[in-house]
C-alpha cells in the first residue's frame, strides 16, 4: 500500500513536469490571445517550424534544396557547416521575427476588425501554410535535435528518494530543465509586460487596442512584437519537445495538448496557462495511473480504461468550465444587451 | 453544384489519356503527413528499383516496368482517390502501404480483380488465400512477427515466469498481436501486460513509468510515427535495457533510433528482409539509377532499413511478374495474370543470389490456400555507434500451429459476414 | 435583368411562402436536380463518384449539419468528426444486428442516434460559449474516437477493431460492399442529401431557424424576447447532430465500407468540415454546398495540375498543395470573410441590375 502511494507521487511529480511542458506551448497562445483577440492555432506549427529552422541553421541545410534539385538537377543538400547552438538560437528567432513581420504585415492587417471565429480560421490557413512552407525548405524526415540538454533520469533525486523511501523516484532531467526554462520565461515575461514600456504599451492594447491608439501606441509594432515574442516561446517549447522526439511533423500536434490548458486556464492569463498546465499534467497521469493500476475499473467496465490521456484533460476542462465558464483565471464575462 | 462542369471537363482529359504497353505499379506513397519519414523511403526504394529493372535490363521480360506514384500521406481517402485514379492505367499491383488503406482496398480490389500486396502490415488473416483471392501479405504478417519475438526470446532462455510488455499503437494496427501474445503466453507461461498509447503517442510519461514500476522483463513494441521515437528515448530514460527491447519491423528503422544517439544502442527490432546496403545489388542501383541522376526522392535513403523493405517489395513484384510471365507465356500481363503469378510465386536462395540479393530475405512459396508464405522472421539489432542495423539472426520459422488456427477463424468470420465461398 | 423579383406575380400565401420565391432560383434549383437526378448518373464513372462526388455529397450533408449548428444557431463546434463517427458505428451496428431492415432506414436511425449524443454533448453550451466551448466541443472528439478504439462491442470483437460494411441492397441494387456501381452509391446518397437540403433550408427559415439566428446573434437579448435558449441551442445539437450523423453513416457504409475510427473521424474531420462552412459561408445552405465542392475539388485538381501535367514530384505537389490551401483560405477571408454563399449573393445583386449597373 505505501508502494502505492510512492508510485501515486511519482506520478504526480511526472505529472507536474509534463504539464510545464503543456504550459509552455499554451504560453504562446495566451500571448497572443491577449493582445490581439486572436487564437492562434498556428501555435503549434509555429514550434515545429522553429524547431526545423533550428535544426536546419545547426547543421547547415540548404533551405528549399528539395526543389532546387527538382528543378535544376543539381544535387546540393548542406552548406557543411555547423553553427553552435546558441547561435543557430539567435538565427532562429530572427527568421521568428521575420515571420511575426510578415503575418501581421500581410494577412491579419487586412483581417482587423473582424469576427474571432474568422481570425481563428486564418490561423488555420496560415497553419496549413507554415507546415507546407516548412516541409518544402527543410524536408520531412525526422531530425535529430541536440542543443545540449541533459536526458534521462536523474541520479540524484533517485538516490535521495531512494533513501529516503526505499523506492527511486524517476525524474527526467530534460522536465527539469524545462521547468526551470518555463520559470524563467514567464519571470521574464511577467517584468517586460510590467516594467518596460514596450510591455506597457502591449498590456494597454490588451486592454483596449483603441484607447490605446489613441494615446499614441502603435498598434501594428505591438502586434509584431506579440508575434515575435510568441513566436519565441513556440522555439523554447519545439527545444524541449524536439529533444524529446525528434523534430517531424507530429510536433504541431503539441497544439492539441495545450488547448484544455487553456480552457482550464483561461484564455487571457499567463499565471493561468502555468497553473492549467500544472494541473492538467497532474490530473492526466493520476487518472491513467489509477484507472490502468485499479482492478475495480476492470471489474466495473469489463475492460480496463487506459490510453485516457487524449481526452481526459478536454473532459476535465469541460466539468471545470461549467462551473467556471471563463477559466480559472481568465476575464469575468461580462454580457450587456 | 455549378462545380460540376470543371469535373466534366477533367475527367474527359482522364479518359483520354492513352494507355501504353507497359507493366504499371502504383506506388501509394505518404512522403507527407505524420509519417513522411517513414513513407519515403519505401517509395524510394519500391521506385529505384524498377528504375535499375528498365535502364539494366529493359524492363521485365522485355516490358517496361511504370512506377505511378500517388501521394497519399497516409490518409484512407486520398488512398481511394489514387486507387481509383490509377486503377484505369492498368495496375497490376497494389502496396496500400497503410492499414486503412488496405481494409478499404480489399474488397474493392477484389471486386476489380487487381492484387494487393500488404507486406508485413494490413490484415493479418488475408494470408488465407481460400478466403482472400486476391490480397497476399507473405512474406510475414504481424502474427509471425509476435510469435516471431517470442521465439527469439525463448532461444535466448527460459520464457516461463518472465514478465513481457506489450507497448502498442491503440490503433487496429496495434492491437493486431494481442491475440498471439495471448494464446502464446498461456503456452509458454509467461505474463503478458498491455500498455497501449493513443495515437500520436508524443507523450508516454504514464506508460514508461508504468513500466519502470512493474519492472518486465522484456518488452515488445508496436509503434509507429513519432511514437516509436518517444518510446525508444524514454525507454533509455528510465534505462530499461535496450537489449530486452524488440519493435516489430515498423518499429525498426533508423529513423526510430537516431533520435534517441547513443542510447539506443542493443534496440532490437524484427524483420523480415536484409539490412544495410552490403549487396550486390545496390551496385546496380548505384550504377545505373544514382549516377544516371534518375534516383526517386533526395537519393539519400539508400540503403536504410525502409529504403530496403520498398527494393524488396518491388522484388518481389518483379519476379511475380516473371512467374506470370511464364505461366501464361505473354509478356504484357494484365492484373489477373500477375495475380496468378503472385499466387505462383517462389524465392529460393539461389534466385536472390541471381538478383544480386543473396540471403536478403527467406526462402518461401506461395500457394492458392496460402498467401502469407510460411512466416518467416529475423531479428535486427541497432548499433547506435556504427549507425546501422545487423541482422543477429536468421529466419527462423513463427509458431504457425497457433496462429494457422486464428487466421483461419478470422478469415472465416470475414468469409461470413462478406458470403465469399472459399475458393482452392 | 436574369435575375429579379419584377413581374413574378405571386396570387396566394403557398406561393409567397414557397422554398425559392423568384422565378430565377426556381428554375435554377429544378435545373440542378435534373442535372443531378437524370444526367451525372449516366455519366459518372468510379473514379468521378470516389474521388468527388461521394465525398462532396457527403461532406455537403455534414456541412449542412455544422451550419445549423456553428452558421445559424452560433455555436462553434469542433466535434464533427467524433459525431460522424456516432453516425458510422451507430449503423454499422444497425446493419450487423438487423440485416434485414432495408439500410435506408439504418442511415435514418443512425442519424437519430447521432441526434441524441450530440444533444448530451450540446449540454455545456448552455454555460459555456465561444472558443471555451469550441474547445470544450473536442471533448467530445476525442472522448468518443477513444470510446469506439475501446470497447469492443463497438465493432462486434473483431479482432482488428476495424468494421467493415456488409453488402446491402437498395430495390435489389447494392448500395454497400464490394459490388457496388458507381451510380447506385451516387444516387444513394444524393437521395439524402436532397432530403437533407430540403429540411434544412426549411427549417431555417421558419420559425426555428429564426430563433437560431435570434440566439446566434446575441442570446441574451433572445431570452429576453422569448426565446428559450436551451431548447434553441438543444434542439440546434440535435438537428445538427442527425445531419452529421447521416453524413458519418453514409461515409462508412458507402463511401469507404472500411472504417478505423482514429484514422478516419480524427481532429482533421471536424476542422475540414468548419473550413467547409467557414469558406462556403456561414448560416447559408447554399453555403454548405460551395464549401464541400471548393474543399474536396481543390486537391484533386491541384493535383492533376502538379502531377499529371506539370509532371512534378508527388511530394513536392502535395507540400505546395498545404501551401496553397493555406494560402487561399487566408486570401479568401481577406477578400471574403463571409465566404463563398457571400460571393454568390453579390453575384445576384450584379445580375439584377445588368446590363445597367447605375
Amino acid at each position: 500500500m505505501l508502494e502505492q502511494l510512492y508510485f501515486a507521487m511519482e506520478v504526480f511529480l511526472n505529472g507536474l513536469m509534463a504539464g510545464v511542458l503543456y504550459a509552455l506551448v499554451a504560453l504562446g497562445f495566451v500571448l497572443i490571445f491577449k493582445a490581439s483577440g486572436i487564437f492562434n492555432y498556428a501555435q503549434g506549427v509555429m514550434a515545429l517550424f522553429s524547431a526545423l529552422t533550428l535544426v536546419g541553421i545547426m547543421d547547415g541545410q540548404v533551405p528549399f534544396s528539395h526543389i532546387i534539385n527538382a528543378t535544376f538537377g543539381t544535387d546540393i543538400h548542406h552548406f557543411g557547416w555547423h553553427v553552435p547552438a546558441l547561435f543557430a538560437i539567435f538565427g532562429t528567432v530572427i527568421v521568428m521575427v521575420l515571420f511575426a513581420w510578415i503575418v501581421q504585415r500581410y494577412i491579419f492587417r487586412h483581417l482587423v476588425g473582424q469576427e474571432p471565429i474568422i481570425l481563428f480560421m486564418a490561423t488555420i490557413g496560415l497553419a496549413y501554410f507554415l507546415e507546407g512552407v516548412g516541409d518544402l525548405m527543410w524536408g520531412s524526415e525526422i531530425k535529430k535535435l541536440d542543443v545540449g540538454l541533459p536526458q534521462g533520469i536523474n541520479d540524484t533525486i533517485d538516490q535521495v528518494t531512494y533513501e529516503m523511501f526505499g523506492y527511486g523516484f524517476f525524474i527526467d532531467n530534460l522536465d527539469i530543465v524545462a521547468t526551470v526554462v518555463a520559470v524563467l520565461l514567464v519571470i521574464g515575461l511577467v517584468i517586460f509586460a510590467q516594467y518596460s514600456k514596450e510591455g506597457r504599451a502591449m498590456r494597454a492594447v490588451a486592454d483596449d487596442h483603441q484607447a490605446a491608439l489613441s494615446v499614441g501606441v502603435s498598434l501594428n509594432f505591438i502586434w509584431i512584437m506579440v508575434w515575435s515574442v510568441a513566436g519565441f516561446v513556440a522555439l523554447v517549447a519545439g527545444i524541449m519537445w524536439g529533444t524529446k522526439s525528434g523534430v517531424q511533423f507530429s510536433l504541431s500536434l503539441i497544439a492539441l495538448k495545450a488547448l484544455p490548458v487553456l480552457m482550464l486556464g483561461g484564455f487571457t492569463s499567463i499565471p493561468g496557462a502555468i497553473v492549467g498546465g500544472l494541473i492538467i499534467g497532474v490530473g492526466e497521469k493520476l487518472f491513467e495511473f489509477f484507472m490502468s493500476s485499479s482492478a475495480l475499473a476492470g471489474e466495473l467496465f469489463g475492460f480496463t480504461i487506459s490510453a485516457t490521456e487524449n481526452w481526459f484533460a478536454y473532459v476535465l476542462a469541460l466539468i471545470f468550465l461549467v462551473f467556471r465558464p471563463q477559466g480559472l483565471f481568465g476575464e469575468k464575462i461580462i454580457e450587456r444587451v | 453544384m455549378k462545380m460540376k462542369l470543371p469535373a466534366m471537363a477533367l475527367s474527359a482529359l482522364m479518359i483520354a489519356s492513352p494507355v501504353m504497353a507497359d507493366l504499371v505499379f502504383p506506388s501509394l506513397s505518404y512522403r507527407t503527413g505524420p509519417y513522411a519519414a517513414g513513407g519515403i523511403p519505401f517509395a524510394d526504394g519500391y521506385a529505384d528499383y524498377f528504375t535499375m529493372l528498365n535502364a539494366r535490363d529493359g524492363g521485365i521480360g522485355g516490358v517496361e516496368a511504370r512506377v505511378l506514384e500517388c501521394e497519399t500521406g497516409y490518409n484512407t481517402e486520398k488512398g481511394v482517390e489514387c486507387y481509383e485514379s490509377t486503377k484505369g492505367e492498368g495496375a497490376l499491383v497494389y502496396q496500400p502501404l497503410s492499414t486503412g488503406i488496405t481494409y478499404q482496398l480489399i474488397p474493392k480490389a477484389t471486386a476489380d480483380g487487381i492484387a494487393i500486396h500488404s507486406m508485413g502490415y494490413g490484415r493479418t488473416s488475408a494470408a488465407n488465400g481460400k478466403v482472400f483471392s486476391n490480397v497476399f501479405n507473405y512474406p510475414a504478417n504481424y502474427w509471425n512477427g509476435a510469435s516471431g519475438a517470442i521465439n527469439y526470446l525463448m532461444s535466448q532462455g527460459d520464457i516461463s515466469g518472465k514478465k513481457v510488455a506489450l507497448v502498442y499503437h491503440n490503433s487496429a494496427y496495434g492491437k493486431e498481436p494481442i491475440r498471439t501474445l495471448e494464446e502464446l503466453s498461456a503456452k509458454h507461461g509467461y505474463d503478458l501486460t498491455l500498455i497501449p498509447v493513443d495515437h500520436p503517442g508524443q507523450e508516454q510519461k504514464s506508460q514508461w513509468l508504468q513500466i519502470r514500476r512493474e519492472k518486465p522483463d522484456y518488452v515488445i513494441m508496436y509503434g509507429w510515427g513519432v511514437m516509436n521515437q518517444v518510446a525508444v528515448q524514454e525507454a533509455a530514460n528510465i534505462r530499461f535495457n535496450m537489449e530486452n527491447f524488440i519493435g516489430i519491423w515498423w518499429s525498426g528503422s533508423e529513423n526510430d533510433v537516431l533520435p534517441a544517439g547513443e542510447k539506443a544502442n542493443g534496440y532490437k527490432a524484427l524483420t523480415f528482409h536484409g539490412v544495410g546496403d552490403d549487396f550486390p545489388v545496390f551496385d546496380d542501383i548505384k550504377e545505373h539509377v544514382v549516377d544516371a541522376g534518375n534516383a526517386a526522392g533526395a537519393g539519400d535513403q539508400i540503403g536504410t532499413v525502409l529504403y530496403n523493405r520498398g527494393l524488396y517489395a518491388a522484388m518481389l513484384a518483379a519476379e511475380a511478374v516473371k512467374t506470370a510471365q511464364e505461366i501464361h507465356g505473354v509478356a504484357d500481363i494484365n492484373a489477373a495474370q500477375m495475380r496468378d503469378g503472385m499466387e505462383a510465386l517462389e524465392i529460393t536462395e539461389d534466385k536472390m543470389a541471381a538478383l544480386g540479393l543473396p540471403g536478403f530475405g527467406p526462402s518461401f512459396k506461395v500457394s492458392c490456400e496460402n498467401h502469407g508464405g510460411p512466416g518467416l522472421v529475423g531479428m535486427t539489432q541497432w548499433d547506435a555507434a556504427a549507425k546501422e542495423w545487423t541482422l543477429i539472426s536468421d529466419f527462423s520459422p513463427s509458431d504457425m500451429d497457433l496462429i494457422q488456427p486464428l487466421i483461419d477463424e478470422d478469415s472465416m468470420a470475414y468469409a461470413a459476414e462478406n458470403k465469399i465461398e472459399p475458393s482452392c | 435583368m436574369f435575375y429579379r423579383e419584377a413581374g413574378d406575380f405571386k396570387t396566394s400565401y403557398t406561393d409567397d411562402n414557397q422554398t425559392f420565391p423568384i422565378k430565377f432560383d426556381r428554375y435554377r434549383y429544378y435545373v440542378v436536380l435534373a442535372i443531378a437526378f437524370g444526367v451525372i448518373p449516366f455519366l459518372i464513372n468510379d473514379y468521378w463518384a470516389n474521388a468527388f462526388l461521394l465525398p462532396f455529397l457527403i461532406y455537403s450533408i455534414a456541412a449542412i449539419g455544422l451550419n445549423i449548428l456553428t452558421g445559424y444557431c452560433g455555436q462553434v463546434s469542433l466535434g464533427t468528426g467524433g459525431f460522424m463517427a456516432v453516425g458510422a458505428y451507430a449503423c454499422y451496428k444497425l446493419m450487423t444486428s438487423f440485416p434485414d431492415v432495408n439500410i435506408f432506414f439504418h442511415v435514418i436511425a443512425a442519424g437519430g442516434v447521432t441526434a441524441i449524443v450530440c444533444t448530451a454533448f450540446g449540454l455545456p453550451s448552455l454555460r459555456i460559449k465561444g472558443f471555451y466551448l469550441a474547445v470544450a466541443t473536442l471533448a467530445a472528439q476525442f472522448f468518443l474516437v477513444w470510446l469506439f478504439n475501446k470497447v469492443s462491442w463497438f465493432y462486434n470483437y473483431s479482432a482488428s477493431g476495424q468494421i467493415n460494411a456488409p453488402e446491402r441492397f437498395v430495390f435489389g441494387v447494392p448500395v454497400t460492399g464490394a459490388n457496388t456501381d458507381a451510380w447506385a452509391t451516387y444516387l444513394f446518397c444524393l437521395v439524402f442529401l436532397t432530403i437533407s437540403a430540403i429540411i434544412a433550408r426549411n427549417l431555417t427559415r421558419g420559425m426555428q431557424g429564426r430563433k437560431w439566428m435570434a440566439i446566434r446573434d446575441m442570446d441574451i437579448a433572445a431570452e429576453i424576447i422569448g426565446v428559450n435558449p436551451m431548447r434553441a441551442k438543444l434542439s440546434a445539437f440535435a438537428v445538427s447532430g442527425f445531419f452529421i450523423g447521416i453524413s458519418g453513416a453514409l461515409f462508412f457504409a458507402v463511401y469507404l465500407g472500411a472504417v478505423e475510427v482514429g484514422e478516419v473521424f480524427g481532429i482533421q474531420k471536424s476542422f475540414l468540415v468548419l473550413f467547409m462552412i467557414i469558406i462556403g459561408g456561414l448560416g447559408s445552405i447554399f453555403g454548405s454546398f460551395a464549401g464541400a465542392a471548393f474543399l474536396v475539388l481543390l486537391p484533386v485538381v491541384l493535383k492533376l495540375i502538379g502531377v499529371d501535367f506539370l509532371g512534378w514530384p508527388t511530394d513536392i505537389v502535395a507540400h505546395f498543395n498545404l501551401v496553397i490551401v493555406g494560402a487561399l483560405i487566408i486570401v479568401f477571408l481577406i477578400a471574403e470573410p463571409h465566404g463563398i454563399a457571400q460571393l454568390w449573393r453579390v453575384a445576384k445583386e450584379k445580375l439584377r441590375l445588368w446590363p445597367f449597373p447605375h
